[in-house]
């Protein structure tokens, strides 16, 4: 399985040479799939659907001028709407629900050739930043610290994505970013993780968390194939009424390398107290990678960072506690039983109380509060003015001349699984310390592996861009991903 | 003048034990938009379908699930706040209004609560000729219907018809400006007519795509002050409004006086008993968690996108009513009558156009629509069309036929159509004006009744008489004033 191309570019080129077929390279991809079942990355195999795509696929490279994820592999968030597979959001309440319906990224995916090897691991309703909330345990890291046999978390909530990716189970995988769920996981497990612009990407199909942050984008091993599948999913969708009329450009074509000239914000906020030195010297040394390519980096302030966090724990649970109003044991998915004389109000209230997890429930419940009578002007108001605070801090860099903002990824390298187990959930919400802010701002944010831990666990590098400039971003990144030059595999355990 | 004159009516009181009470009365009414298709899905909005025939996944609220705005709802809607000389808002934005029920698929219902599409405006209500009570509307949002619930099909279990999930609604709210149970009813007839005028809702009440939910308070007569109300849901019969409206003041009234005081509620109707109670306990006070829809974009339309709707608008009551006492000299209560629907006014202004408008208006309304109500049929079934009705009163204008005959050939068109003209000459129904031969009669008559002329010689009075025997000799196809002058004459008076 070693000479099978583990990008997407690689396989296009092996596909489109003949050398290898569709059929072939979804074969492997199941092999590899059925082989890793420790990590619980795949969570419904879809190998009926992928051996018909990849036959398709193969017809369509055999005619030639195929698009470029045409026979390439990829798995699916459990998140996106894919017909006739299994959707569960990584919730028991949606336990059973086949979508009759392909969600309009994963269509547009479909539409190109390219081949879905299934669904993966997340954390429930993407509410988390380990995959320990999903419904079907915890997916597992593939890296493991020197020395050390404990499961590592992939993070969340894309873990399934992440490690099905830095396994090499598939090239390619797509997951979906609310306050930081492709970059996070994707740091730990080195990986690169890409969240578009909000409206780059179409929400159609893909089940709700917070609508206003929510963004589906690649997660993939190599910057040029994050600029690939991109260019497949991006697009305006007249279904979804947020996505935006831009045109998309060629981000693989705008991958140059050269970013002379650049300016490169470092924004003095992001450096937290009791940072570990790991990260803060990895920052420093991608400062200077940029710098080193011909880069200039400027000192700047986004001054309202600290309001980022608590602000987002007020606007996306507000969001969720109404977006999970529909799973309701009506119409779909799980209803409990039911005891004699049980009206509608005892089959919502088992319903939910059965089918939501720990960490859902919270979220509802704390969303369900910030909007209630007496209290939506102080939470959910006042955290709308913070987000325009925030988005208007990122405004006033840009403005000053800086092209893209370099910050860590994350906090720490992954943890353990079960170790925040009896923490406080704020604990849990730190991981996305550094993401948030992307979101509540709508910027692109893309996580590049730039380095190990001491303990030889994966770092990832932040890089935020201008809205609609995920081009420029991905060049960026290119860069340093080249100058990072991270080559680290994690060692098959498994 | 595009208005008429009007004086605002006297507040109606009720005689309470200690003094006379007054309502204070504001109405929301929930119109169905007239559309094809649903606010935020693509789902047809016909009446009538198979239970939930009418569905799209995103009107069942399925995961991953996006509302789109329908353009054409919110043109109606605009087009409806034109209609009542309100403000429109080119900035507007929907919002989530969150409660739990299984004909709400979503969990949530898309309406506008924070920047509603359309501001102020008014519709004034007609109290009669020379009377009307302006009612202020405060706002005008657009929103999404829930589905039906149905509780008695079965003993154990409910079901759920979602053919109207989605479907969109305008809710027009109205200042506190009405005063009874009588102007409530003639402001929903009034704004219905407008609507209707306008195309925007259909009005129908009994299929629902008209709706009214009653707030009512009372106050001492004279007083400026607000009253505690309480708002009675779901309304949809003007009987029924009427109805909750009296039982609803004198209950409050009652309390009152009785020294106690009003808890703000919403309550419902039972038609079958005449009387209001409360729809839900305090415990169950709903707390509808208002936030906008993420999903969907504020709201932003244009000034120019506007005005053409503007533009295109028809004449509405208001002014088609003043103009037809203007242009056509009919009465203000006949002018009511006449553009009460836009179809009927339409008819009688072919009916008039060029001719008699009083008379137009006298057998448009005393005629057509006499015989019309009394079948049961609306002016688009009317047998008898405005060309037609239009020949009659041309024959009567030329003297060809008598107001008399008039009647008898309506009669003759209503069952068996025809040419007006046609039929008067085929069936001999022509009115003779020709002296020569009414004098013959007339002498006829004279000679045969010599005592009858000594008589009328006396007493003028009995040259009715002779009228009468002339208009009997000729099939009462003499013209009345030839005979009048000529048997005159004849008799020497």
């Amino acid at each position: 399985m070693s000479d099978r191309p583990e990008t997407i570019a690689a396989a296009r080129a092996a596909l489109r040479a003949g050398d290898v077929t569709a059929a072939e390279l979804t074969a492997a991809c199941l092999d590899a799939i059925a082989a890793a079942a420790p990590l619980n990355a795949f969570v419904h195999v879809t190998a009926e659907i992928a051996r018909e795509r990849a036959q398709a696929a193969d017809a369509l490279l055999r005619q030639g001028d195929a698009p470029a994820m045409c026979g390439v592999p990829v798995g699916i968030k459990d998140l996106f709407c894919t017909e006739g597979a299994p959707g569960q959001a990584g919730s028991r309440i949606l336990e059973g629900f086949v979508p009759p319906y392909e969600s309009t990224v994963t269509g547009k995916l479909r539409d190109a050739g390219a081949v879905m090897l299934g669904k993966l691991n997340m954390d429930e309703f993407a509410m988390g930043s380990s995959n320990e909330t999903s419904v079907y345990g915890p997916a597992v890291s593939p890296w493991r610290a020197a020395g050390s046999t404990a499961p590592l978390t992939p993070g969340g909530s894309s873990g399934g994505s992440a490690a099905a990716v830095a396994a090499g189970l598939c090239p390619a995988a797509l997951g979906t970013d609310t306050g930081g769920s492709i970059r996070q996981p994707a740091a730990f497990t080195g990986i690169v993780g890409l969240k578009p612009t909000y409206g780059r990407v179409s929400r159609w199909g893909i089940v709700a968390f917070a609508s206003s942050l929510d963004q589906a984008g690649p997660m993939t091993r190599t910057v040029r194939d994050a600029a690939i599948l991109l260019g497949a999913i991006a697009g305006p969708d007249p279904k979804d009424s947020t996505s935006a009329d831009r045109p998309v450009p060629d981000f693989e074509a705008a991958l140059s390398g050269d970013i002379r000239g650049k300016v490169i914000g470092i924004p003095r906020e992001y450096r937290m107290d009791g940072m570990p030195d790991a990260i803060d010297a990895l920052w420093q040394r991608g400062a200077e990678m940029l710098r080193d390519a011909g880069a200039r980096t400027v000192d700047i302030s986004l001054p309202h960072t600290r309001y980022a966090l608590p602000a987002y724990y007020i606007i996306a649970p507000a969001e969720a506690s109404s977006n999970l109003a529909r799973y309701d044991g009506v119409r779909y998915g799980f209803r409990a039983p039911l005891a004699p004389g049980d009206g509608i109000t005892e089959m919502y209230e088992k319903t939910r109380a059965a089918g939501f997890g720990a960490e859902v429930r919270r979220r509802v419940m704390i969303g369900t509060y910030v909007l209630s009578a007496g209290f939506y002007d102080a939470y959910y108001r006042r955290a709308q003015r913070v987000r325009t605070l925030i988005k208007r801090d990122f405004e006033t860099a840009f403005a000053d001349g800086v092209d893209a903002i370099l910050t860590p990824s994350t906090p720490s390298s992954a943890f353990e699984i079960g170790a925040l187990d009896s923490a406080d959930p704020v604990e849990m919400y730190l991981n996305d310390i550094f993401t948030v802010t992307v979101n509540l701002a709508g910027l692109p944010g893309i996580s590049v592996p730039a380095g190990l831990d001491g303990r030889g666990l994966p770092l990832g590098l932040q890089l935020i861009g201008r809205p609609w400039e995920e081009a420029e971003l991905l060049d960026i990144g290119f860069a340093l991903e080249r100058a990072a030059c991270f080559v680290s595999r994690p060692q098959r355990w498994w | 003048m595009t208005h008429l004159d009007y004086a605002e009516p006297e507040a109606p009181v009720i005689a309470g034990v200690k003094g006379d009470w007054e309502m204070v009365i504001g109405l929301e009414v929930h119109a169905q938009i007239t559309s094809q298709a649903k606010l935020f899905s693509g789902a047809s909005t016909a009446f009538g379908a198979e239970p939930n025939a009418n569905v799209s996944f995103v009107d069942a609220g399925m995961p991953g699930m996006l509302p789109v705005v329908n353009e054409y709802c919110i043109e109606q809607a605009v087009r409806t706040g034109l209609g009542l000389k309100a403000a429109i808002n080119l900035n507007s934005a929907f919002d989530r209004k969150n409660y739990f029920y299984p004909d709400l698929p979503q969990g949530y219902q898309i309406s506008q609560l924070y920047h509603p599409l359309v501001g102020a405006g008014e519709v004034i209500v007609d109290m009669g000729p020379g009377l009307a009570r302006r009612v202020r509307i405060e706002r005008i949002h657009v929103e999404q219907d829930a589905g039906k619930s149905i509780h008695d099909m079965d003993p154990a279990l409910s079901f759920v018809d979602l053919n109207r999930t989605g479907v969109a609604l305008m809710e027009i709210v109205s200042r506190p400006d009405i005063r009874g149970p009588e102007e409530a009813a003639a402001y929903v007839t009034k704004l219905r007519q407008i609507l209707r005028y306008l195309g925007t809702c259909d009005g129908n009440m009994q299929e629902g795509s008209l709706r009214a939910d009653v707030n009512v308070s009372v106050r001492p007569a004279g007083s400026d002050a607000l009253g505690t109300r309480c708002e009675i849901k779901n309304m949809n019969s003007m009987r029924f409004i009427q109805a909750a409206i009296n039982f609803e003041a004198r209950r409050q009234i009652a309390i009152l006086e009785d020294g106690g005081s009003i808890d703000q509620e919403t309550r419902l109707f039972s038609p079958d008993r005449g009387e209001t109670r409360p729809m839900r306990s305090k415990e169950e006070a709903h707390d509808y968690r208002y936030f906008p829809c993420p999903d969907l974009l504020p709201l932003t339309i244009e000034q120019a996108w506007v005005d053409g709707i503007a533009a295109s608008l028809p004449e509405l009551p208001d002014e088609k009513k003043a103009r037809f006492v203007r242009e056509y000299g009919v009465t203000e209560y006949d002018a009511g009558v006449l553009t009460a629907e836009r179809a009927a006014a339409d008819f009688f202004e072919d009916v008039a156009r060029g001719r008699d408008g009083k008379a137009a208006a006298n057998w448009v309304v005393n005629a057509l629509f006499g015989r019309l109500n009394k079948q049961g049929l609306g002016i688009a079934d009317s047998p008898v069309t405005a060309a037609q009705l239009g020949g009659v009163l041309d024959l009567i204008a030329a003297g060809d036929i008598s107001g008399k005959i008039a009647k008898d050939l309506f009669e003759i068109l209503w069952a068996e159509g025809g040419d007006p003209a046609a039929i008067v000459d085929t069936r001999g129904m022509r009115q003779v004006t020709d002296e020569a031969a009414i004098e013959a009669v007339i002498d006829q008559v004279i000679a045969d009744n010599p005592a009858q002329v000594e008589k009328a010689r006396v007493n003028p009075k009995l040259a009715g008489w002779f009228v009468g025997q002339v208009m009997k000799a000729t099939g009462g196809k003499a013209n009345p004033q030839a005979v009048n002058t000529l048997v005159a004459r004849k008799l020497g008076l």
